[in-house]
């Protein structure tokens, strides 16, 4: 068989939603660019853990304590889901935290910014959860087996993220001067880097075509977006909040909203290292896992002595 | 009940040791040592939590219940004239804690904090197997299920100290070191105050001399298997249940508290 | 890299009122006891009654699924592909 009849076997079964799985023929650059998506994904997830974990210990009550270091230990566990994914197109957990750690790797722009206020958990979990399940409910029909799979669990566990956050916005939102404020205030720091989660316009991504041939992406940057836009404004009236954009506004015609022009510098600022926390992101990251090498290494040195011995007493 | 205070005590002794010490491990999301364990550690740390609500709920309910006179002292404590859950632990300062000191040493490494959860654990489970027969009827139903939760961590921090006893050199070495900082804090953990006394003896709590000899042969046990020596001597601080702390306390309630003390009165 | 890396665990559950055990996904353990451990917090949320297995994923032996991969591959069995170390395209900046 020729090249070209295995890309039109594999393509077949693409347009056919027939699931690629681990060992089927896919073309290199599928396998690729693959790999390069889910792990970053699953960086995401792992870095995102951060700047919530950093209100854990100061959550107000034991409720929102416990939802809280649930919903990131949630975040930990779809990280794991993806890493898993990757590694069935051979890559390893440890090349993949290696290229996360040396800066080859990327992670979502928004975990950049930093929390400043126990508002803030609310306004991640509303618009940057929310922003995630919008990408990743369409993921759930992704041609990879391992990645719908994995996107399929994650799905079912990030809709209580979401509520969980609007649900904090919305007691803040009925609460004092002080926690009203703090709501609206959030929200203003936290809108437009959720914007921008969607990535560059339709028009600045020349590989969203190849990716949505493979079905490794289902609908382009804008559309995401511009949904994402059109629900966050009604939701934000529940809130008696205000979104920081002065242009947005409804477009009868349309019957979409109208919004404001997204800054590209400071996105571009942010993935390329110079955001907010993005050296603080990392550092952590890093101190994490170098301070526990040694006990990587014991765990394994204790396998490797138990087996020895094992393997004496049976001889 | 003819010793309320005894039992509110109690309560809200087992209730801050679970707090204080999920609390703790809670200090570990986002950075554990591989993505698996973290996952672990906080999963220990959303038990003890869960452990802690169930006896700051009922220590609440018991408080609302007392009769008027022996209510006062409870005032500071109330969200909006009513004792809480939250109220109890947002709004009571150090010496009015009584978890044991053993739980609010800071983690340090991962030796540490898996050698303080043995040790914790192993007492909570000796504790929750004879507390769920006790006469009081919502400790038991607490600690039945608070039981099963602990056998888990029993079994996981076990293999852990192991790991890491009869693991590599450096692993055994910091494991000594926080043997050797630790132990002075496992003493207190047999020793009744007196509220625990009252309730022993009205058969609601349980006798230490009974819970201690288990301890000691669980950790024996674990020990020769980490290549651990058995401490000769049970020198230790205490103070902990009866509000007498050592400085880490002080901290943790500054930053676990500061909003509520910041923002008064609000709910989240 | 000098560090060893913990094996890699495939995982099945079965579902307390589950017929049979469903694969779950993989993760990285020391032994089997940490395997179940750690699938057990990952993959079942500490749900009880469930059961678990956990396989070394280079303990699995895989079929090939249509004649492409055994004319590339015909000696392979194992489960994945091997890892491999290579150079990630330079793409462009974007999720």
């Amino acid at each position: 068989m020729s090249l070209q009849e295995f890309e039109k076997i594999f393509q077949d079964k693409v347009d056919n939603d027939i699931r690629i799985e681990p060992k089927d023929w896919m073309p290199d650059a599928y396998r690729k660019t693959l790999i390069r998506q889910i792990s970053q994904h699953a960086h995401s997830e792992i870095v995102g853990m951060l700047p919530e974990s950093n209100w854990i210990t100061r959550a107000p009550t034991l409720k929102r304590k416990a939802t809280l270091i649930a919903k990131v230990q949630d975040e930990a566990g779809h990280g794991l889901y993806l890493y898993s994914a990757a590694e069935t197109m051979g890559i390893t957990r440890d090349e993949m935290i290696g290229q996360l750690h040396s800066g080859k790797a990327k992670y979502s722009s928004i975990f950049n910014y930093p929390t400043l206020t126990w508002a803030d958990m609310g306004a991640i979990g509303w618009l940057v959860d929310g922003a995630a399940i919008m990408n990743q409910v369409p993921l759930c029909r992704a041609s990879y087996g391992p990645y719908a799979r994995a996107m399929v669990r994650i799905c079912k566990e990030e809709s209580f993220h979401q509520r969980q956050g609007f649900e904090i916005l919305l007691v803040l939102s009925r609460g004092s001067q002080a926690q009203r404020r703090m709501c609206q205030d959030a929200i203003d720091r936290w809108w437009w880097p959720s914007v921008m989660m969607f990535g560059p316009n339709d028009d600045a991504s020349p590989h969203t075509a190849q990716s949505m041939q493979w079905k490794i992406k289902r609908f382009t940057n804008d559309e995401l977006r511009q949904r994402f836009v059109d629900i966050c404004a009604e939701q934000v009236k529940l809130l008696g909040m205000t979104l920081p954009d002065p242009d947005m506004v409804w477009n009868k015609e349309k019957q979409h909203y109208d919004f404001g022009a997204i800054d590209w510098e400071e996105f571009r600022q942010v993935i390329n290292g110079n955001g907010p926390c993005n050296k603080e992101r990392m550092a952590a990251r890093v101190k994490a896992h170098e301070d526990g090498a040694w006990v990587r290494e014991a765990a394994l040195a204790h396998a490797k002595k138990r087996k020895q011995r094992e393997s004496k007493a049976v001889a | 009940m003819s010793h309320p205070i005894s039992l509110i005590n109690f309560t809200l002794h087992l209730a801050d040791d679970a707090l204080i010490l999920g609390h703790r491990n809670s200090e570990w999301t986002g950075h554990g040592p591989i993505l698996e364990q973290d996952i672990a550690i906080s999963n220990i740390a959303l038990d003890l939590i869960g452990q802690a609500r169930n006896f700051y709920q009922y220590a609440a309910r018991l408080i609302q219940e007392s009769p008027q006179s022996e209510r006062e002292g409870w005032m500071p404590f109330t969200a909006g004239g009513e004792t809480t859950e939250d109220s109890l632990a947002y709004l009571r300062d150090g010496w009015d804690f009584k978890n044991c000191l053993l739980v609010e040493q800071a983690n340090g490494d991962w030796a540490r904090t898996l050698l303080r959860q043995f040790f914790f654990s192993a007492a909570q489970y000796y504790l929750y197997e004879r507390l769920q027969y006790s006469k009081d009827t919502q400790l038991a139903a607490i600690s039945e299920k608070a039981f099963k939760e602990v056998a888990y961590h029993l079994r996981w921090s076990s293999e852990w100290v192991i790991r890491l006893g009869d693991g590599t050199a450096e692993s055994h070495a910091r494991l000594e070191k926080a043997l050797e900082e630790l132990w002075k804090f496992t003493g207190e953990l047999f020793v009744p105050a007196p509220y625990e006394q009252v309730l022993i003896r009205e058969g609601i709590g349980v006798d230490f001399s009974l819970l201690q000899p288990k301890w000691e042969e669980k950790v024996r046990e674990i020990f020769i298997e980490a290549q651990l020596s058995y401490p000769a001597e049970r020198a230790g601080l205490s103070g902990g249940k009866e509000g007498r702390h050592t400085e880490q306390l002080g901290y943790i309630l500054a930053e676990m508290q500061f909003l509520q003390r910041a923002y008064p009165g609000c709910e989240w | 890299m000098s560090e060893q890396q913990w094996p890699l665990w495939e995982i099945f559950i079965r579902s307390k009122q589950g017929l049979d055990h469903k694969h779950a996904g993989s993760l990285h353990a020391t032994d089997a006891q940490m395997a179940i451990e750690n699938a057990r917090d990952v993959y079942t949320r500490r749900m009880e009654g469930v059961s678990i297995w956990v396989v070394e994923s280079k303990y699995i032996h895989a079929s090939n699924p249509d004649e492409a991969s055994s004319f590339f591959d015909p000696a392979n069995d194992k489960v994945y592909r091997h890892p491999t170390f290579y150079d990630l395209p330079d793409e462009l900046k974007h999720m």
